[in-house]
């Protein structure tokens, strides 16, 4: 009997890579990548290497070292983390691999949790390298083991590319079985491989050019690109990646006889593209994001001399952005045969109030925030980062996040502009051991004059509480060495820095004003553990409580913005809620003596 | 028609990041995959959960994508009011909603930015389209034991509709709550399937 089981994508990726026999596993925390490592780090009865490593360049350098000994080797991140990483990945295109080697690449179309809604297929085609697309989580678990055969087979390192819906749905999963062999490492002194001199890189990209046509031949044959032509139809539905489900639920659900080609692995088949081509008047491409296969479909078409339509994205029938959905293929198809779309009818005439993400309940982000904007004032200017605490554009003291570790370079480029309003820039501890480091030395080596905030909650918190170099154990909950992020910024040159409790407000204003009057990089460091990373290692504190007696209703708690404090309008009063952590700072902020630790 | 065909249903679970939506659609799915049911679900994960608005999607007998097309959805499980309309797009014409009526009040109201609807209208707009089942979940899992078992509450409520053995949807909770809240959620679930058999 085959074994089912209810999984999260990630958790079903986590299982492909076992079965597919994995040995060392690397990455980055990023939505929604995270869950394939914190799947894998739990399970401690195998034997593997696995690590949050600091950054996605590491991760996949890391990666790489051990693939070049032969075992099979994958390296996880979001979609912004191949940026980080593209450096190494390019030039291993060149060089290749010897095990099997895996960059799992999540993509977010529609911004789900992400900065950009960038194509990791584009990645693929540039560096050419193979990229798989699954459409859904079951493919994608079975895909796993064939992408690491697959990668050993060419010596090329793959993509496997899921997306939010692919990494977060859910479906009952049907499990293959787990190899008990392991490969002994072994590297192989191939100097015209892994010394990616002029002399040996000219000959690699050569070799890599080479291999394509095999490649996609290869991928021609595979379960994951796969055509249905229709005897009769002269019209045609290319569906590719999680895309493909949707365009055949609407298909199936609406009996339509049309021949069908679906995608899920690149470089794209041309034999089965120019097959469905030669035997339809039209064919609609259903993609989420860039139109990849679009192109290359146009480009074929054209090559052959077919006078076939080739409807998409760059004709207006497909959004080019946002994730689609069985609707968005039906509008296609309403636009392609010239029916009327539907007539919205439902507009709800119900005013809602809109629930933003906000920071938690006794988040010390909250209270940093509002001590810096106590001292720095509204005139300043706040660059930020990427973490739980880019919410902070809701205390208006977040106004720049372009990527991670950047907060602390634009600073030092509004500061180098010439800019004479106070800077004061904030990053989490995980982003700068990320690459904020890097902008900090060069801050101070370059003699910008900013504040630099590091939110010091000891855990990288959005992604799922995973920890960095400052908190003492790795992955797997392993004792390691405890990272000091104010010796670290001391030993890159910084001669202010100073560590602080946000939840002491007193204290906390009283080091931000110092660091304003400071000519140069001033470094604060708010250290607080996270909340809900606290609570889970058994902090506990006192909850408080509103006395309506002393309450004048000022409503200065309320205006904090934790999710804690409510205004009771009946009687004019702040009341807090269940919710309450007990972090003590409305306490300080309330001038009446009106907010007290509940007596126990 | 096969027999998954039959047991088709799409479901909508909306309510705010931390009610524990992700766990009553793991009860379901769970509960689906032991009684031989395929099934997908898409869940909010990351930065969205921070207190937001959260959507699953639960598709029982599908083997297609885990996205319920627009007014495709046949029941709406909402475990906060206001969340009830916020996905309305989804629901079938004539769909039901089964609603927790114990607001949660967001940020943006507290601050005085924007107003709450009155819960009685927010009913009142649900029943103009669809069949609604109301009632206080918080105060029943209060009654069950504890109030954080509503989300489970919620599920007893919907349990009536879903192509599942009830036997085989108290196996999936024992399984998934904590073991020393079995108990409470056992009760709870079976206050909420009560209150909807009832109505």
């Amino acid at each position: 009997m085959t074994m089912r089981e209810y999984m999260l994508g990630n958790v079903a990726i986590a299982r492909g890579l076992l079965e597919g026999g994995v040995q060392v596993v690397t990455g980055y925390p990023g939505t929604p990548s995270s869950e394939i490592i914190d799947t894998l780090a739990a399970r401690k009865d195998l034997d593997y290497h696995i690590e949050w490593s600091v950054n996605e360049k590491v991760a996949m350098e890391v990666a790489v070292g051990a693939a070049w000994t032969g075992v099979r080797s994958v390296v996880t991140m979001k979609h912004v983390g191949l940026n980080v990483a593209a450096d190494p990945f390019m030039t291993l295109a060149y060089a290749g691999t010897k095990g099997g080697l895996i960059a799992i690449v999540a993509d977010d179309p529609s911004c789900h949790s992400s900065q950009n809604e960038q194509d990791t297929r584009r990645y693929a085609q540039f560096a050419l390298v193979p990229c798989f697309d699954p459409s859904t989580p079951q493919e994608a678990k079975d895909m796993l083991p064939y992408a690491f055969e697959f990668s050993e087979k060419f010596e090329v390192p793959v993509i496997f590319r899921p997306t939010t819906r692919i990494s977060h749905g859910k479906s009952d999963i049907e499990l293959g079985e787990m190899p008990v062999e392991k490969t002994a490492p072994n590297f192989e002194k191939l100097l015209d491989r892994w010394v990616m001199l002029p002399k040996n890189a000219r000959p690699r990209h050569t070799h890599l050019l080479s291999i394509q046509q095999s490649i996609e031949d290869a991928l021609a044959e595979s379960p994951w690109n796969s055509l249905e032509l229709k005897p009769d139809a002269k019209f045609g539905v290319i569906g590719a990646g999680i895309a493909s489900v949707y365009a055949k639920e609407a298909l199936v659900e609406l009996g339509l006889e049309v021949s069908y080609l679906k995608i899920g692995a690149y470089p794209v088949p041309k034999k089965l593209i120019l097959e469905l081509l030669e035997s339809v008047d039209a064919v609609l491409v259903f993609e989420e994001l860039e139109p990849i296969v679009e192109e290359q479909v146009k480009m074929i078409a054209q090559e052959a001399g077919l006078e076939v339509s080739v409807l998409g994205k760059t004709n207006g029938f497909v959004p080019r952005e946002g994730e689609l959905d069985v609707s968005a293929f039906l509008e296609a198809l309403k636009k392609t045969f010239d029916l009327e779309p539907e007539t919205e009818t439902s507009g709800t005439a119900l005013e809602l109030a809109p629930r933003p993400p906000a920071l938690c309940a006794g988040c010390s982000h909250r209270a940093t925030f509002y001590s810096m904007k106590k001292v720095f004032g509204k005139d300043a200017i706040y660059p930020s980062d990427i973490g739980c605490y880019t919410l902070g554009i809701q205390n208006g003291t977040v106004e720049t996040t372009l990527c991670m570790g950047s907060s602390i370079s634009v600073a030092s480029g509004l500061y180098h502009a010439g800019e004479k309003r106070p800077i004061c820039c904030s990053i989490g501890d995980s982003t700068f051991f990320h690459s904020g480091m890097n902008s900090l030395l060069n801050a101070i080596v370059n003699k910008a004059n900013i504040t630099v905030t590091i939110l010091d909650n000891r855990i990288t918190a959005m992604t799922g509480h995973q920890p960095n170099p400052g908190v003492g154990y790795t992955a797997t909950g392993e004792p390691t060495v405890q990272v000091s992020l104010e010796e670290l910024c001391k030993a890159m040159g910084a001669e202010f820095v100073s560590v602080v409790d946000p939840y002491r407000l007193e204290e906390t204003q009283e080091a931000f004003k110092a660091a304003k009057e400071f000519e140069g990089v001033a470094v604060v460091i708010t250290r607080q553990p996270c909340v809900i990373s606290g609570k889970r290692a058994g902090i506990r504190r006192t909850p408080y409580l509103v006395d309506p007696e002393k309450c004048e209703g000022c409503k200065q708690c309320v205006k904090f913005g934790c999710p804690a404090i409510e205004f009771n309008e009946k009687n004019k009063c702040a009341v807090i809620t269940s919710l309450c952590s007990g972090c003590g700072v409305c306490a300080q902020i309330c001038k009446f003596d009106a907010i007290l630790e509940v007596k126990r | 028609m096969s027999q998954a065909e039959q047991k088709k249903l799409d479901l909508l679970i909306t309510g705010v990041g931390g009610q524990g939506a992700i766990l009553a659609s793991d009860i379901i799915g769970k509960a689906a995959v032991t009684a031989g049911i395929p099934i997908r679900a898409a869940e909010t994960h990351g930065m969205a959960q921070r207190g937001g608005s959260v959507v699953n999607h639960i598709r029982i007998g599908n083997d297609y994508g885990s996205m319920i097309p627009k007014k495709g959805a046949d029941l709406l499980l909402a475990l906060e009011p206001m969340e009830a309309v916020r996905y309305l797009d989804f629901l079938k014409d004539g769909g039901v909603v089964i609603v927790n009526t114990q607001p949660i009040i967001p940020v943006t109201v507290t601050s005085g930015l924007t107003k709450y609807p009155e819960v009685p209208d927010i009913l009142e707009f649900l029943s103009e389209k669809y069949i609604v089942k109301a009632f206080n979940a918080d105060e029943l899992a209060y009654e069950a034991g504890s109030r954080l078992a509503m989300n489970v509450v919620m599920v007893g409520a919907v349990s009536g509709y879903l192509p599942i053995p009830k036997e085989i949807m108290l196996e999936s909770v024992k399984a998934l709550v904590p073991q020393k809240t079995i108990e409470v959620n056992l009760r709870a679930f079976e206050a909420g399937r009560r209150k909807v058999e009832e109505s």
